[in-house]
């Protein structure tokens, strides 16, 4: 819908939050030095929470924008629930991050020398994961949405509540890793994501309302 | 629900807090006081050695951290379907004392841990959802002191409890999936004796009442303030 369209032509979010994905991996090598074995035990788990952390970069634009310029107020007086707003919200955000990032990871985990079999599950896991940052993310954006320092806030609200995810998430990558099967991990990560995306517009919703001083 | 509808006028829950406080100060010091004293004359543990004596101080305040995030979220439940006026106040005063006693735990645990397991920190799952509580619990404080507007404040606040509260359990379980070292529980499958049990509840009760104190002293506090702020608005033309 709208969102989208503003999300695609604006094109900065989506390339930001990539380069950011992929500087963190780069810096990572860096820091812990180039074993190539090493690099691709942690490469689940790093390139993992990078992706939230690159997520939670646009998160706090989420809903601000139409909350600054007054289009929020009107979204709200629409016939349109609320409720169905927020998830559009929700899936145009994971449309110019979320994916974008799956996409971008087969080639970091080439660099972190992560083997074929895990790299899929690596990319399937993120897939079904990255929808439920975006979820739980539009809730702490919406909480924030009268803040001014809600940029730092954000964060500290949002990232304790995604730990299941990046455990999951990583968890499925090193399992692959070891040669295990990871659809037990990923049957989690996916009912995690699923229960996310399935209540958080709600809760966003009656955050929003709060905020428009209902 | 008329029973709770009753203490929502702050002035009726100032008389009752006020008579209830005395006693619930007694009943504190009694129980930490006799739970301490049979804590230290309990003999060693044939295992853990004296050690033992800090599983007094250290699972209490791992229940009691559990317990206030249910206070606070049973009052969000109550501020946010029935617009209860006097369970935002409670539940603000209720996070700084579920923080500490987080806090509490996570210390004493990791200096159960050195001589126990030979490290402070390993990354456990119960160790680890407890350090992820004291993030809930230090955002929910957060959200509550950055939003200006105090009704704004107490519903956002409210909704990040609850969301968090559905969190919880599905944080737990993912972390056990993840790794576990902590030993299970042994008050309710009866495996503590007698001599470290009774000392153990006593511990327990004391904390409860001791959070149930200052808990009602710091509701109190927060109420008096208001009207001190009232006053002073009431006074400058």
């Amino acid at each position: 819908m709208r969102d989208i369209r503003l999300a695609a032509r604006s094109g900065g979010s989506a390339a930001l939050a990539l380069s950011f994905f992929a500087l963190v991996a780069t810096l990572v090598p860096l820091g812990v030095g180039a074993d190539l074995k090493l690099l691709a035990r942690v490469a689940g788990g790093i390139l993992w929470v990078a992706a939230v952390l690159a997520a939670l970069l646009s998160l706090d634009r989420l809903f601000q924008g139409d909350f600054e310029d007054g289009s929020l107020d009107l979204i709200a007086l629409s016939p349109l629930p609320l409720e169905l707003t927020a998830l559009a919200k929700i899936i145009a955000h994971w449309l110019s991050t979320g994916l974008p990032l799956t996409l971008l990871s087969p080639l970091l985990a080439v660099l972190f020398n992560l083997p074929p079999p895990a790299t899929l599950i690596l990319f399937v896991s993120l897939l079904i994961g990255t929808p439920a940052v975006s979820a739980v993310g539009a809730i702490g954006a919406s909480l924030t949405l009268s803040l001014k320092r809600g940029g730092l806030i954000l964060p500290l609200i949002i990232l304790p509540l995604l730990a299941p995810a990046v455990i999951f998430g990583a968890g499925a990558v090193s399992l692959a890793l070891d040669g295990l099967a990871a659809q037990n991990a990923l049957g989690l990560l996916a009912a995690f994501s699923f229960a996310a995306v399935l209540l958080s517009p709600f809760a966003a919703a009656a955050s929003v309302r709060l905020n428009l001083g209902g | 629900m008329n029973f709770l509808f009753r203490y929502a006028n702050p002035h009726e829950f100032m008389r009752l807090s006020g008579a209830v406080l005395p006693f619930t100060a007694v009943a504190t010091v009694l129980c930490l006081a006799v739970g301490l004293y049979l804590g230290f004359s309990a003999p060693p543990d044939y295992q853990q050695g004296r050690t033992v004596l800090i599983l007094f101080i250290h699972v209490p305040a791992a229940t009691m951290a559990m317990g206030v995030y249910g206070a606070i979220a049973v009052c969000s439940v109550l501020s946010l379907v029935w617009r209860h006026p006097l369970s935002d106040t409670a539940a603000r005063a209720a996070a700084p004392l579920g923080a500490l006693f987080t806090a509490l735990g996570l210390i004493t645990g990791s200096l159960w841990g050195k001589p126990m397991w030979g490290t402070y920190w390993v990354w456990d799952a119960r160790l680890t959802s407890f350090l992820l509580l004291l993030f809930l619990y230090i955002g929910y404080m957060a959200l509550w002191n950055a939003v200006e507007d105090e009704a704004r404040a107490a519903r956002a606040a409210a909704i990040l409890a609850l969301v968090g509260a559905v969190n919880i359990p599905v944080i737990k379980f993912s972390v056990n999936w993840w790794n576990t070292l902590h030993q299970g529980e042994s008050i309710v499958s009866g495996q503590l004796a007698p001599v470290f049990l009774t000392p153990l509840l006593l511990m327990m009760a004391g904390y409860g009442l001791l959070f149930l104190t200052l808990w009602m002293v710091r509701i109190r506090t927060a109420i008096l303030e208001r009207r001190a702020r009232n006053l002073m608005q009431a006074g400058t033309p």
